[in-house]
């Protein structure tokens, strides 16, 4: 298996070569030119074959025939994989387009992959009795859902069901949520050095090997590359955290471990000496697991206790509480003038605009006119899609609902407690994200009680019920939880997972969550997706 | 045959693997290998065939104009839709429509041999392969057959065999009102996929007038057709289209963002010019003006010091060799080049700073910090000097910034200033902390002994001694204060 990139093809003694695709344009341009720069003359001849994942696209087939290689494949089909596991509880359909398709294009092509998705997991795991939403996509996925059922009357399964309850919610319901900086250990991780597909590449130099015998070496160049999930013990317990309560936890995971280093001394019989080698494994895979969250933690706090990344952070509280989110914002403007990178420009800006329902348009305009001037003028492309997404807008009728959303949802909250947190607010640091307080509210006491902010929030909510046969429904026993699949139409981020997965630990919660989404972001890559394709800059 | 086909489509179709897509693998399996890939060898064969009847029966537009180009793309789609029907046919199809012989040894290594040749060859040679197109009649037959057997398809089921990946011939629907009725079912199956291919088929088949009218009441539709046209990058028709739908401003946008296409400065310019007139937004309008006029002097000033920097004449020039060519460059970077090589130009200069500031409205703010940077990079501080100091109409000066001491010496200390040249700025912060932070980070040693001398801080004079040289004036200076009797310390 080989990484796809122009150019020659690996030599290989193969009959048959497989390329696996997303549906992608710039992806079959590579293709074309492994295909055509492919030896004729070599024997035995190689046969292609294209798999598009997780659908073919005519799209793709039509330019590659203009290409004229599609002739070259012998079969062009496709692996229908929407849903791709991430944690135990964590789905992603990794379609990072998702969100600009569906609010931008109009193109509601992931949803009904979304749906799909949904469908192959109902047939897996069960009917899902009931189902919430809120937004327009939400609505949309619910339509395709019951229509797909009731087209296919045979789907119906006699699995005994696993999730209780399915809440789909849009992106575009909360879009202040994905601007602010994440705080969980996780979440930092990825706005920093970007997780991918579970995998993050870190500077090299905190991991230099510390062993006498190796002392002599370089230090390594090559990026290092770790993995990510709950597998490892340690970092299960720590990635939901705020990073500020990560320290201390590392510092007495190090006790520990030394602890039982020292052990040995104290092993006096055969037997006991036995079984401390019988520790050994597990004790050593711990410390080295210890070792690599020591480093990242360390490069993350040089980050965080950076003058530059406190005024950001500043910045943002300012706005997520609601104050001065009317007028030009000093620091933007400084950030602008010493060309820090437009996408932070954009987040903070973006976020002011959705804290206050929109800016003054005077404040818009200057905002707009600064990052033309300095950043170019092609950007105009850029901010005017991030208008049609509706992340940054003129104040219409002169009102502004974020206070009002704020307050109800109590989506600012002072006395945060980081160490020992007792409410979801502690991911952002005081602010609880709104996509995660509304499945909160689902759960306790029910969306009634919210139905003003509701309204004020984009795209209807509703409620739909799925049929099971009489011998499929559940008689809860007493103290079971309710299992909530929370399905991200648009992205999601760690800080949004770290706080349902709080939610789901908590003692008297009384429901468990199961996350799936479109695409994992942060704010970053988030509003990349958003920015106008610009031709490489000159130099 | 085509009734066997039948009883096994009714079997998947109640199947309660329908849901998922498993049924194509199944199909997989009742297919012989070998038959298969000599179908889906001709495949291309068939392509070409007919995209040559396509062609004929086309308006007779030269081949290459735009127009040209939107129908080649659109029937090279369909032919490849055409296409699959013999080769993705999963088994059941092609295998049963086609007869055993054809999946003989002959036809596979025919298909080597075809391979070998479009290796060669550019597509339009393809297309005119004569040598290939022999064996084309033959091959048409199954497909033939199989689009008779498909024919009694209703809109909803060629609608769901695509969703699976199957493909559908759509040349069925003739009338229009089947056409949309077709349309209208894709786009109730949400599927982006079907509902290109639909569109695709539509635009082919229908006039642009009745197309666009129809899809003016089909929103969903439409951004699927916009979405498709700014891919493939069909701008012309997708300007026609906008222009009928009346969404002017996107129309203006989608035209300036043909721009970034353009390499050519000169051309660029031109086009730049021609976006002016576009109905923009009032706001946007000024943006566009403004990327025009930069861009003209960008040449002007490009091409100037590109002269001079080869003449070798300019001392600046030999100094500081250009890292880059200004074309293209955002208006602020502009200004600080403009700062950095032309900053004693008479404002008549299109190259001079003032005369930028002017055309753009540059705000003062912008303007100073730039120029700041620009003649600090230098070491000008007799420019910086004077860029901060204004005079009142009696002639007395002052200093003023507009973006804060602070930051005028954040600036000069990352240009490495002199600690004369930095004492003076920091002793201008207003802030008392903020003054006393910089003056000790940047070791301005008077400034910070004169500030604990205002505050009448005696505790911290007398710590900060330790922190001069030995035998120094400052530590003199701070004797003297230390000793001075008559100030009043506060501790």
């Amino acid at each position: 298996m080989f990484t796809l990139k122009p150019g020659r093809l690996p030599p290989a003694d193969v009959k048959n070569i497989i390329f696996f695709v997303r549906p992608k344009l710039e992806l079959m341009d590579i293709i074309t030119d492994n295909v055509l720069r492919e030896d004729r003359g070599r024997s035995p001849q190689r046969d292609f074959h294209i798999l598009f994942v997780p659908r073919r696209s005519l799209l793709c087939e039509q330019w590659l025939k203009e290409q004229g290689v599609l002739g070259s494949f012998i079969h062009r089909e496709q692996y229908s994989l929407d849903l791709i596991p991430f944690d135990g509880d964590l789905l992603s359909m990794e379609s990072e387009g998702a969100f600009k398709e569906c609010y931008l294009e109009s193109d509601q092509t992931s949803l009904y992959h979304a749906a799909k998705g949904l469908m192959t997991l109902q047939a897996l795991y069960g009917t899902i009795p009931q189902i919430f939403g809120k937004g327009d996509c939400a609505r949309h996925v619910a339509n395709m859902m019951i229509r797909m059922k009731r087209e296919f009357p045979g789907s119906q399964n006699s699995i005994f069901p696993v999730f209780d309850t399915l809440l789909l919610l849009d992106r575009n319901v909360d879009l202040l949520t994905p601007l602010a900086t994440q705080l969980t250990y996780e979440g930092l991780i990825d706005e920093i050095y970007g997780i991918q597909n579970t995998y993050v590449k870190l500077p090299p130099e905190k991991f230099a090997p510390k062993k006498q015998g190796e002392g002599g070496k370089d230090l390594p160049t090559e990026p290092k590359k770790l993995q990510l999930n709950s597998a490892e013990e340690l970092y299960a317990e720590i990635r939901d955290k705020n990073f500020n309560a990560v320290g201390s936890v590392l510092s007495k995971k190090a006790k520990i471990i030394s602890a039982a280093f020292e052990e040995r001394h104290h092993a006096k019989t055969v037997g006991e000496i036995k079984q401390f080698v019988s520790q050994l494994p597990h004790m050593q895979a711990a410390r080295s697991s210890l070792a690599n969250h020591t480093s990242i933690a360390e490069l993350i706090k040089d980050i965080t206790t950076s003058e530059d990344f406190f005024d950001n952070l500043t910045v943002e509280q300012e706005f997520m509480s609601g104050i001065d989110t009317d007028k030009v914002n000093n620091y933007i403007e400084d950030c602008i003038a010493q060309k820090h990178p437009l996408i932070k420009i954009l987040r903070l800006v973006c976020l002011q605009s959705v804290c206050n329902s929109g800016l003054k348009q005077k404040v818009l305009d200057h905002y707009k006119r600064e990052i033309l001037q300095t950043y170019g003028y092609e950007h105009i492309l850029t901010l005017n899609n991030l208008e049609k997404a509706g992340l940054l807008k003129p104040q219409t009728g002169g009102r502004n609902n974020y206070p009002t959303i704020r307050k109800t949802l109590r989506l600012w909250m002072d006395d945060v407690n980081e160490q020992n947190p007792n409410d979801i607010s502690y991911v952002y640091s005081g602010y609880a994200p709104l996509s995660v307080r509304l499945a909160q509210l689902l759960a306790r006491p029910g969306w009634r009680s919210i139905e003003e902010v509701l309204k004020m929030l984009p795209g209807p909510h509703f409620e739909e019920r799925q049929q099971l046969p009489t011998g499929l429904q559940k008689k809860r026993q007493q103290g079971e939880n309710r299992v909530t699949l929370v399905f991200f139409l648009g992205g999601v981020t760690y800080a949004e997972i770290a706080a349902l997965r709080f939610l789901s630990q908590m003692e008297d919660g009384g429901t468990e969550y199961i996350i799936a989404t479109t695409k994992l972001i942060n704010g970053t890559t988030w509003i990349k997706s958003l920015m106008e394709k610009l031709e490489p800059a000159p130099f | 045959m085509s009734r066997v086909r039948a009883d096994e489509e009714e079997y998947w179709h109640s199947s309660k693997f329908r849901a998922f897509t498993f049924d194509d693998e199944d199909d997989e399996l009742s297919q012989l290998k070998e038959s298969k890939r000599a179908v889906n060898s001709l495949r291309d064969i068939v392509d070409d065939d007919d995209d040559d009847l396509e062609r004929v029966s086309w308006s007779g537009e030269p081949v290459g104009s735009i127009s040209w180009s939107i129908k080649e793309t659109a029937s090279g789609s369909t032919s490849s839709l055409d296409g699959r029907d013999s080769s993705l046919q999963k088994g059941s199809s092609s295998y049963a429509a086609l007869p055993k012989q054809a999946s003989s040894y002959s036809l596979s290594s025919l298909f080597k041999g075809r391979n070998k040749l479009s290796s060669f060859q550019s597509l339009s040679d393809a297309l005119t392969d004569t040598g290939v197109k022999n064996y084309a009649p033959e091959l048409r037959r199954p497909k033939a057959e199989y689009k008779d057997y498909s024919s009694d398809w209703s809109p909803k089921d060629t609608v769901r065999r695509m969703q699976r990946g199957k493909v559908c011939s759509l040349e069925r629907f003739r009338s229009l009102q089947d056409k949309l009725v077709l349309l209208d079912e894709a786009v109730a199956g949400h599927d982006g996929n079907v509902i290109t291919a639909v569109l695709i088929f539509l635009k082919r088949t229908l006039r642009r007038e009745i197309l666009f009218r129809e899809l003016e009441v089909r929103q969903v539709a439409l951004c699927h057709l916009i979405h498709f046209l700014r891919e493939t990058g069909e701008q012309k028709f997708l300007l026609d289209l906008l222009r009928f739908l009346d969404r002017t401003e996107e129309v203006a946008l989608s035209q300036y963002r043909e721009h970034l296409n353009i390499q050519d400065v000169e051309k660029r310019r031109e086009f730049l010019k021609g976006c002016i007139g576009l109905p923009f937004s009032a706001e946007d309008t000024s943006h566009i003006q403004d990327h025009y006029t930069l861009l003209e002097r960008q040449i002007i000033i490009e091409a100037n010091d590109r002269h001079l920097e080869m003449a070798g004449q300019s001392e600046l020039f030999r100094k500081y060799p250009r890292k880059a060519s200004i074309l293209n460059m955002p208006l602020v970077t502009t200004l600080f080049y403009s700062c950095f090589y032309h900053y004693t130009e008479a404002e008549g200069m299109f190259s001079s700073p003032t005369n930028l500031k002017k055309t753009f409205k540059i705000p003062d703010k912008q303007y100073v910090l730039t120029a700041l940077a620009a003649r600090a990079k230098l070491r000008a501080w007799g420019d910086v000097d004077a860029l901060l100091t204004t005079k009142n109409w009696l002639g007395y000066t002052k200093k003023k910034a507009p973006i804060g001491f602070h930051r005028v010496v954040e600036i000069l200390q990352r240009n490495n200033a002199p600690v004369q040249v930095l004492q003076e700025y920091v002793r201008l912060v207003e802030d008392v902390e903020t003054r006393l932070n910089l003056a000790t980070k940047y070791k301005c040693h008077d400034v910070v002994i004169e500030t604990y001398r205002d505050l009448k801080d005696r505790v911290q004079l007398t710590a900060y001694k330790s922190k001069v040289e030995r035998g120094s004036a400052e530590e003199e200076k701070i004797q003297n204060i230390l000793s001075n009797m008559q100030i009043r310390w506060k501790n």
